[in-house]
Order: structure tokens, then C-alpha cells, then sequence
């Protein structure tokens, strides 16, 4: 089997890096190679940030190359168009609604980008807006979006739920399985 | 199996070898490894005040007869080279490890120096490994190679080893006990005519690895076609393979010394040689300085990281076709929402200050809008720099200018600096930001938190006491979000002309666990003056309907509500 590439980013601090590990260690407990490459460091103080998960029969590098990621998965809705060039052809787009601005844009020295999902769809058709900070907010806790993010992947993939469930069980504090757990469902069950 | 973090196979490696004592300086890549091993009871471990003290610890466990690893990040190395450059005279009793990770592409670093250079300068082994389990497996290998041939050895990762998971085959212990301890000037005192001897011992003991190394089963020949030969090591390895799967490789676990007969026998297995490596062309001058014809520098960067495309489009001389990335507005890193920093650095701001500045969390306060910091160069030059500002433009400039350091940074390196401003009679005022951990880095601790890396509680070096001990006079302690009396004690303190300091002290707003409710702006009150705007918090946003706070980001700190002349800030009931 050909490697499945899973770029995921966003803003420092948003969770992305519990998401790579929930995917690293669902890929291993199906038995794949995998390899994970994490952020840690001066980025993860609100920069632009991006994790790489990689899993196949044999992988190398643990960096996705520019035009070989089969699924984009981001946090920030510019973010997703700062890295869709990573996306191969026919690629899947998975981004969330929510917009941060950048300090450039705060201070006035640049302007956000206002058609984000067109220059989205012009790399591929497979584009999925979902608004995961309002559903985390219905659920009660904002920082739990990167569940939700995660079941709206999750439906994507032919991985059985049960696998995902006990993925994210395992990776997750333990006191937070159970809103996590309920994150992803309703991320599962949106309708993007 | 297990699915690991590079860093945490280094520590898994070290429990794996017996190691006895584990120390640090903390320093992105190279953290985490620290972190890990302090969860092994087994291990005694500690985060030292800087890599140069982190070495001797290790140093004086190894000569006790116990196996020790010191673990920083590339340019925590300068600052332990002193001790390095000795201890490879010296040798080991138990075995040493110095675990060191470069960050090529600059990620969390100030330059991207290459730390093969000191394995080199210094006489010292040299393994690299390419993936997790290599981490662990070459720490073991590390600490057999140490005590078998009498000497340090250096353990070189870089971010995308230390900082990849990959899967690990776990083993269990190795019964290693602690060895004998005995008095031995010739080996362990380095006068001259004892490291005169010693030297000889050195120039011998890297022969005889030099040699031997062609035989280490890390240094591996794996031929497939032989048009192309790549000669690699660590990460460069997997880009190298993911580009050139069909190729011969000369994958090097040991990158000093080389293998010469090795490398000189897979030269002439192929058709053309390649030498790929990030940074300096290290391996490369070596392999040609042996008249063996091979492509390098000459097709690759020292700069910045590699990628399989890079390397596939280097090689091959085709372009490999992929889409240009779109022009965004860039997102540098930021002070975080409810920073004490920001604070500090709004009213730097205000009063129009100079400053030397130095590296953490706070070094951030030199972007736009607050553009706090006019120099950054290494840890704790902020004081030395000062005073050299000083010596040049005399009183009347430093009376408008500060030093501003972080806490952990102070007691890594800026105490001599002060020492050196009472001594010498300078007048700087010295401002220290203390959020009582060591941010930047993931929130270690240090001296001044009360906490040792196990959690137990330690004494709390008082900050005043020290700069009182110094000679230091006028001092003082302030809550920086007391924005009136911080510009008061400030200009009050740049008039004197004697040296001061100020520490602001406010927790580390992501550690500061009393809860605020976040922030809205009345719009019936905003005049839309902008102000708010000044302090740079990325949660204050001007949108066309007005000011807006983003209750996602806000932690309801409130500096924008004191900043605010019409009060038009109120708290959120949620
Ligand atoms: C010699 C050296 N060692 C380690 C580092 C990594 N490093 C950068 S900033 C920092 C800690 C800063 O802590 P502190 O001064 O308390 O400031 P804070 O981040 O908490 O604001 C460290 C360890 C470095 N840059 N140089």
C-alpha cells in the first residue's frame, strides 16, 4: 500500500499536535508503519503551525512533500490555503470555519484573505467547511474543536469508528476522553 | 512496538543503558528529552542553571563510576565547550553521553550552526541516527563505545529526529552497576604535563575508532543501482530514500571519524557520488580531501533544511512539477493573550526606550505593534550589551535605555553581566521579567520556581537577595499590569546615575490558573482611538462595525481595559 499522507495545521495552540498523535496512534494500532513530525517550540506561541502523519507499509521521511498530501486537515481557515499546495491532485480539503488574524493583519500591515474557499476549490473540488468552534462551544468547551475536527475526518477514512474511538480514548487526558469522545461524535455526524 | 517521539527514545535509551545521572540545560529541539527521563525513578535528573554546569554534573557522575547523559540543543554546546573540549582528554570512568540537536531551518534558534564541527574540533565520537528507534538503539551503542574506548561521545540529533514520532522495539535494561572510583591525577587532573600525555592518548583512541568504525554496523552499505551513491546520515537519509528508493547508499551512523576504507571502497562501487548532508559540507571535504570525486555543495544548500523533492529535482536535473504556494499574510509567532510581557514592552513603548534584549518568551516583544527590543544575540547578552552601549554613547544614552531578560535567563548567564556593570561602574537599568518559569522553552523549571524537575520542592532563589549581593542598590519589585507605577519607577531609575534593577514579576499567563471572564468592548463608549490596539493582543481585532475582542482568544487579562482612556471595556457574563 501507497503511504497516506495527512498534513494538519494551524495556529500554535490549537491543538493540533494531540490530532497528529490521536492518527499516529490509531496507524499503529492497525498495524501500519507510521511516522508523526510534530511542531514543538517557538511556533507553538500563536504561529502558523503543521504536523505531518504518514502511514503505509514502509515510510521514510516523516515530511509530506508538496504535492503528495491526500488529505488536508486545518485548524484555521487560512492556514488551509497557506498549505494547500501540499495537496496532491484531487486531494480532500478539511478546514474549519474559524478565522484568527494574524498580527500583520491586526496591526493593518496586510489584509485577511476574504475568498478563502474559492482559492481553495481551485486546487481541488473536495473542499469541506465545517464550523467546529460553534459545536465545540455547544458542547461546552472550546478546546475540545480539534475532536470534532478529527470525527469530521474520521468520516472520510474506511477506519471503523471503533478504532477511532479507542485511538482518541488512549491519547487524550484522561479526565477529557469522555468530552472528547463526544467532540468527535458530533463531528462525525456533522454535515459540512 | 511502540510509536515514539525522537526525544523520548533518547530518554528510553539512557533508562535502557543504567544510566545514574541525567542533566540539562532546557533548549528546543533537545527538551523533551530531559522531561522524559525524569519520569524514570531510577534516574537521578535535574535541569542545571546552564549546559555548562549541566556537563560537569554529568562530567563528575562518569568519573564517580556512574553512566551519565547531558542533553541541550546546538547552541547550548557553546556555552558547555569549555568543559567539552577537556573531558575528551580526560575520558570517562562510567560512560558519558552528550546528547546535542541542531535546528537546521531555524525553527526556535538564533543562528543554525552545525555541531559536527565540535566533534571534530574536539576529538570527540560522533553518532547520528535517522529515526526513533536508531535514537534508542545509538544511545546504547553511545554508552558501550564511551567506556570502551575512554571517551565522551557527542549524540547528534536534529528537530525532525528529535521531533517525529516513529515506532520503537522496546528492550529491557541493561544490569549496568556503578564502577569503582579511584584517585587518578594522571588521568583526571589536566595540568600540562599530565594533558600533554593525555593528548597523545587522544590522537590514538580516535585512530583506532577511525579505523575500527568501518567494522560498526551503524556505518552500512546498502547497494542497489549503482548509477547514483549517496553517502548520509540522520534525517537526510529518509529524504534521500523517499527520492531515490533504487539508489546505493552509504548510510552513516557515526559521522566522526569517518570510515575511510568504507567510504573509499563504496566510491568505487558506483558510477557517481553523492554526498548529502544539511548545513556544512562536513562529511563532503572530508571524502574529497581523500581525492575521491563527489557532488555536494555544489548542488545543495548549507542552509535551511532538505526535502525528498529537493533532493529528487538536485539529482535528477528534473523539475519536479508542484503548485506555488498562495501569498498570505504571514503569522509570525506572538505574545500570547494575558502575557505579563506585553505589558512591560507597552511601556517601553511609551517611553521611547532603547533595549538590549535577550531570548525567551519576551524576545517576541520586538514585533510590530510593540517593537519592545532592539538587539537579540544569546542568552544573557542583554546586560553585557548594555553596558557596552554605555562605554560608547555615554551616561546621558543609557539613561534611556534598559537590558531586559527573562528569569531562567538571568541565572543561565546574565548574573556575570551584572556583576560586571556594579564592577565597572556602569549605570544601565536592568530590567528583569520574571513570569517564575522558563516559558519559551514549555514551562521548565528553575532555580527561582520553587520546583525541581521531579516536582519536589526546592529552595527559592530569592532574586533581590542575589542582585543585592551583587552591589545592586536600587531595586525593585513590580506588577507589570501596574502600568502608572512601572513608568514612574522606571524614569525615576534611568535619572540615577547608578545601575538598577526592576523585576517585573507576574506569572506565565498560560500557567496563571485564577480564572477571568473574558472581555467585550461597549461600542457605545469606543471612540475607535486605537489604543487598545497599541498593546498588540491578538485578541483585539479592528473590524469595519469597530473594536472587537474574540472571546475564543481572550483570558480576560484586562492590560487592554487599563490601557482604555474611555472606559469602554466590560466583562463578558458567560
Ligand atoms: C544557550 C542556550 N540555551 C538554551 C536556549 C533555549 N532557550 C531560549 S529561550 C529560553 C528560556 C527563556 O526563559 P526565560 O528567560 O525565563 O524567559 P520566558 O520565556 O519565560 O519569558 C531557552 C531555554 C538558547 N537559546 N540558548
Amino acid at each position: 500500500m501507497q503511504s497516506i499522507n495527512i498534513l494538519i495545521v494551524g495556529v500554535g495552540g490549537q491543538g493540533t499536535l494531540l490530532t497528529s498523535r490521536v492518527l499516529g496512534n490509531l496507524a499503529s494500532d492497525l498495524g501500519y508503519d507510521v511516522k508523526v513530525s510534530e511542531v514543538h517550540g517557538m511556533a507553538q506561541r500563536g504561529g502558523s503551525v503543521v504536523t505531518h502523519v504518514r502511514f503505509g507499509n514502509k515510510v521514510y521521511s516523516p515530511l509530506i512533500e508538496v504535492g503528495k498530501a491526500d488529505i488536508l486537515l486545518s485548524f484555521e481557515k487560512m492556514e488551509a490555503l497557506r498549505w494547500v499546495h501540499y495537496l496532491k491532485e484531487r486531494g480532500m480539503v478539511i478546514t474549519n470555519d474559524q478565522s484568527i488574524n494574524p498580527m500583520p493583519v491586526i496591526t493593518g500591515a496586510a489584509e485577511y484573505p476574504d475568498d478563502i474557499l474559492d482559492g481553495l476549490k481551485k486546487s481541488t473540488a473536495e473542499v469541506i467547511n465545517i464550523n467546529a468552534l460553534d459545536i465545540a462551544k455547544e458542547i461546552g468547551n472550546i478546546r475540545v474543536t480539534n475532536s470534532v475536527l478529527l470525527g469530521v475526518l474520521a468520516k472520510y477514512t474506511d477506519i471503523d469508528y471503533k478504532n477511532w474511538e479507542k485511538a482518541l480514548s488512549h491519547t487524550v487526558p484522561p479526565r477529557t476522553v469522555e468530552i472528547n469522545l463526544k467532540a468527535f461524535d458530533k463531528g462525525y455526524n456533522a454535515r459540512g | 512496538m511502540e510509536l515514539m517521539l525522537g526525544n523520548k527514545a533518547v530518554a528510553r535509551g539512557a533508562y535502557e543503558s543504567g544510566v545514574k545521572v541525567a542533566t540539562a540545560y532546557p533548549g528546543t529541539p533537545s527538551t523533551e528529552i530531559t522531561e522524559y527521563i525524569a519520569n524514570y525513578d531510577e534516574i537521578y535528573t535535574e535541569w542545571s542553571p546552564n549546559e555548562k554546569i549541566a556537563l560537569e554534573v554529568a562530567i563528575g557522575a562518569s568519573i564517580a563510576g556512574g553512566r551519565a547523559i547531558v542533553s541541550m540543543k546546538h547552541v547550548g554546546l557553546n556555552v558547555a565547550a569549555d568543559p567539552l573540549f577537556t573531558v575528551s582528554y580526560t575520558g570517562v570512568n562510567g560512560g558519558l553521553v552528550v546528547v546535542v540537536a541542531d535546528d537546521p531551518g531555524m525553527h526556535s534558534s538564533q543562528n543554525e550552526q552545525d555541531s559536527r564541527y565540535y566533534a571534530r574540533a574536539a576529538h570527540i565520537p560522533m553518532l547520528e541516527p535517522a529515526d526513533s528507534q536508531e535514537a534508542k538503539d545509538f544511545v546504547r551503542l553511545a554508552f558501550e563505545i564511551s567506556e570502551k574506548y575512554d571517551t565522551p561521545v557527542l549524540l547528534r540529533l536534529t528537530t525532525r529526529i528529535s521531533h517525529s514520532q516513529s515506532l520503537v522495539s522496546l528492550d529491557e535494561p541493561l544490569p549496568i552497576s556503578i564502577k569503582e572510583y579511584t584517585k587518578n591525577p594522571q588521568k583526571n587532573v589536566m595540568m600540562p604535563g599530565m594533558a600533554r600525555k593525555r593528548h597523545v592518548f587522544v590522537e590514538k583512541r580516535m585512530k583506532g575508532l577511525a579505523n575500527d568504525s568501518c567494522e560498526f554496523e551503524i556505518n552500512r552499505i546498502e547497494m542497489g543501482n549503482r548509477k547514483i551513491g549517496i553517502i548520509t546520515s540522520g534525517i537526510v537519509y529518509q529524504y534521500a530514500k523517499e527520492a531515490f528508493p533504487e539508489a546505493s547508499f552509504l548510510k552513516l551512523g557515526m559521522v566522526h571519524p569517518l570510515p575511510k576504507d568504507l567510504i573509499l571502497d563504496f566510491a568505487s562501487r558506483v558510477e557517481t557520488l553523492y554526498v548529502l548532508e544539511e548545513l556544512e559540507p562536513i562529511i563532503e571535504e572530508q571524502v574529497k580531501s581523500w581525492g575521491i570525486p563527489a557532488i555536494g555543495k555544489e548542488l545543495f544548500s548549507v542552509q535551511g533544511e532538505y526535502t525528498a523533492n529537493m533532493i529528487e529535482q538536485a539529482i535528477s536535473g528534473i523539475a519536479v512539477n508542484t503548485q506555488p504556494a498562495e501569498e498570505l499574510p504571514n503569522r509570525p509567532p506572538v505574545l500570547c493573550p494575558g502575557c505579563p510581557h506585553r505589558a512591560v514592552f507597552h511601556t517601553l513603548n511609551r517611553l521611547k526606550l532603547t533595549a538590549t534584549g535577550d531570548i525567551g518568551c519576551y524576545t517576541l516583544g520586538t514585533l510590530s505593534p510593540l517593537e519592545g527590543l532592539d538587539t537579540c544575540v544569546c542568552m544573557g547578552a542583554s546586560i553585557g550589551m548594555a553596558h557596552g552601549f554605555e562605554k560608547v554613547r555615554g551616561k546621558d544614552f543609557a539613561k534611556k535605555m534598559v537590558g531586559v531578560i527573562g528569569d531562567s535567563t538571568f541565572i543561565h548567564s546574565g548574573i556575570g553581566g551584572l556583576i560586571d556593570i556594579v564592577y565597572n561602574k556602569g549605570i544601565s537599568t536592568i530590567l528583569i521579567l520574571d513570569n517564575s518559569i522558563t516559558a519559551m522553552t514549555g514551562h521548565q523549571d528553575n532555580p527561582s520556581t520553587g520546583r525541581t524537575i521531579k516536582g519536589e520542592e526546592a529552595p527559592i532563589l530569592d532574586l533581590v537577595t542575589l542582585v543585592k549581593a551583587v552591589g545592586i542598590n536600587n531595586i525593585h519589585v513590580l506588577d507589570p499590569f501596574d502600568l502608572e507605577a512601572s513608568r514612574k519607577i522606571l524614569r525615576d531609575e534611568l535619572e540615577k546615575e547608578e545601575p538598577s534593577v526592576i523585576i517585573f514579576r507576574r506569572p506565565c499567563a498560560l500557567l496563571d490558573k485564577s480564572e477571568s471572564l473574558p472581555l467585550r468592548i461597549v461600542s457605545e463608549k469606543c471612540k475607535n482611538c486605537g489604543l487598545c490596539m497599541s498593546i498588540g493582543c491578538p485578541a483585539i481585532q479592528k473590524l469595519d462595525e469597530g473594536m472587537v475582542i474574540d472571546d475564543a482568544l481572550c483570558n480576560g487579562c484586562g492590560l487592554c481595559e487599563r490601557v482604555c482612556r474611555f472606559n469602554a471595556m466590560e466583562r463578558v457574563d458567560l
